[in-house]
């Protein structure tokens, strides 16, 4: 996939690595905007966010959506197909964090 | 736009009351990604779909505002109640299936998952059908069955009729002082099903002559893309979990005429950011599925609430019913009110058995009724977590303590969700050996707050 951001990055950083810290951001601002009673590092990155999995609800969703508006400048929608992807696993929504953001949003503070 | 009227005087219900109040068929009745609906059309689907269906209470489960307009209307027309349970779970369709023998879903989805015999909403509507004017609706007629649940374990049904209805948004069309001849769109954050949802974005415009939207827009940017597609005057239906999401998030809002928020209560200073921020008014709106809204209150400059015109307050023991007006049948209110005179009053906190998790109402009698229905569960109750509203604005979740020894917590979580609203569900579920009761079996909400801060007894917690 084309990236933009490439040329930008150090080149022993593949993509996965930059995607992989903007997952553990993630986790980290998830488990603190909804309370959650568990550290960052026990959501399995690849479960289900909503139900079985980390349990999360349609308000957990609109928290995390005001979550990557503020950090990462990007506004989720509900209206792509995509969307249901995108909430399948932390890992999917830190993928998609990372191909869509604003360049300078996305390097992890 | 925003500027309250008198009511009209002497505005006794008519025994027939139109369909819709649109003025002329061309009248726009709604937009759809964009695209004008005309009144004509919206009637001439309605009546197609009238004839097309049985004669037996139809759950309207339409996720497309427009979509589930049609099907009310074409309900209204056939002489049929719809059937607006507020969540569709297995427990709650089981428990129709009881009550309203031979009922049938209306749906819009690809694949709807309630198991009721099913008509598709694409299968019955086709070509573009136009029909003019209006017919005429017995103000008599019961139109909708809405739910509450009740303190037993089972839902309670509460039938609405089409005068009533009428008269409680004749008088919200006032109160916002909406102008048939600049009719404004309607676009709501909140689905149709929702007694809220149902007033004010359907019910509002059919009886007002407003525009209704057919988007249910949930992310901020969706409401902003949805709110960028309807011409002025623009008023956005929403609830605080959608307005604060709104404010924080900094999507670009189009500019709007009004904000309404309903279902839980609306702090004072997010009030005034929204308005500031969109530099609109905001009204908000109070009332319950049993008596439909009752009152208004604009919280960004006053604390007190204005009853709807003909509606009473009346305190009985410890309650304040509502009484008169479109009120069905004089209801307890759930929350504590204090009465300031006739017309106004001012809330206070709510009744402890009642819940009010992001808008969706429940009791704590309830949810521990399906608690205990659980094969396995010997003990357990629900419980509101102390909150500190001035310094946390998340919405508030329950938890609950219980004793299944042999049951784990994903086997109860399972159990749960088949029986009631995800939002509902325990954060966290305390495990115990057993729960912390008085020598009277009595559980002192003091105590069972104390678990979440001392879990000892050998509790473990989940969720």
């Amino acid at each position: 996939m084309a990236d933009v951001d490439e040329a930008a990055r150090p080149r022993v950083a593949p993509k996965t690595a930059d995607s992989g810290a903007i997952l553990q951001e993630l986790a980290a601002l998830i488990t603190t905007a909804l309370n959650l009673e568990i550290s960052p590092d026990q959501i399995d990155p690849d479960a289900p966010l909503y139900r079985e999995g980390l349990g999360l609800d349609s308000i957990d969703i609109l928290e995390i959506a005001v979550v990557v508006a503020k950090r990462y400048d990007l506004q989720l929608k509900a209206d792509s197909q995509e969307n249901h992807q995108i909430f399948r696993s932390l890992r999917s929504l830190a993928d998609y964090v990372e191909r869509n953001a604003p360049a300078p949003h996305r390097r992890p503070k | 736009m925003f500027a309250p009227r008198p009511p009209i005087p002497d505005a006794a219900v008519p025994e027939l009351i139109p369909l819709i109040a649109h003025p002329r068929p061309d009248a726009i009745f709604a937009y759809r990604q964009g695209q004008p609906v005309s009144a004509a059309q919206f009637l001439g689907q309605a009546m197609q779909l009238a004839a097309l269906l049985p004669r037996v209470p139809l759950l309207n489960a339409c996720a497309d505002r427009y979509h589930f307009a049609v099907g009310l209307a074409a309900a209204i027309i056939a002489g049929t109640r719809s059937l607006l349970p507020p969540t569709h779970t297995p427990e709650v369709i089981r428990f129709l299936r009881t009550t309203d023998a031979g009922a049938v879903c209306l749906t819009d989805a690809e694949d709807c998952p309630i198991d009721l015999p099913q008509l598709r909403y694409s299968e019955l509507i086709s070509g573009s059908p136009e029909h003019w004017p209006p017919p005429n609706i017995a103000a008599s007629q019961a139109i909708a069955e809405v739910f509450t649940s009740g303190t037993t374990g089972v839902p309670v049904a509460h039938r609405k009729h089409w005068g009533l209805l009428a008269q409680c948004v004749g008088i919200e069309a006032a109160r916002i002082a909406l102008e048939r001849e600049r009719p404004a769109t309607l676009l709501a954050t909140v689905p149709a099903q929702h007694m809220y949802g149902l007033e004010t974005s359907v019910l509002l415009a059919m009886h007002s002559g407003a525009t209704l939207c057919a988007a249910h827009p949930f992310f901020p940017a969706d409401i902003c893309s949805s709110l960028a597609m309807i011409p002025q005057p623009r008023i956005l239906v929403s609830t605080p979990v959608h307005l604060r999401a709104l404010l924080a998030s900094a999507a670009p809002v189009p500019p709007l005429a009004l904000v309404l928020s309903a279902t839980a209560p609306l702090d004072q200073q997010l009030a005034r950011d929204v308005e500031s921020r969109l530099g609109v008014p905001l009204l908000e709106i109070y009332g319950s599925t049993e008596t439909g809204q009752i009152a208004s209150r604009r919280p960004a400059q006053e604390v007190a609430w204005q009853l709807w015109d003909e509606v009473r307050l009346e305190q009985r023991g410890d309650s304040t019913w509502a009484v008169g007006g479109h009120v069905e049948v004089p209801t307890a209110l759930g929350d504590h009110i204090e009465l300031i005179d006739a017309q106004h009053f001012q809330l206070g906190a709510r009744l402890q058995d009642v819940v009010n998790i992001a808008g969706k109402r429940n009791s704590i009698a309830y949810l521990n009724h399906q608690l205990l229905a659980i094969p396995g569960v010997r003990d357990g109750a629900f419980f509101l977590p102390e909150q500190d509203e001035a310094r946390d604005s998340r919405v508030v979740r329950l938890s609950a303590a219980v004793v299944a020894p042999g049951l784990d917590a994903a086997t109860i979580f399972n159990y749960l969700r088949e029986r009631v609203d995800p939002v509902f569900l325990p954060r966290p579920l305390l495990m115990l050996k057993a729960l912390p009761r008085t020598s009277s079996g009595k559980l002192p909400l003091q105590v069972l707050r104390a678990l979440l801060t001392h879990p000892d007894s050998g509790a473990s917690s989940f969720g």
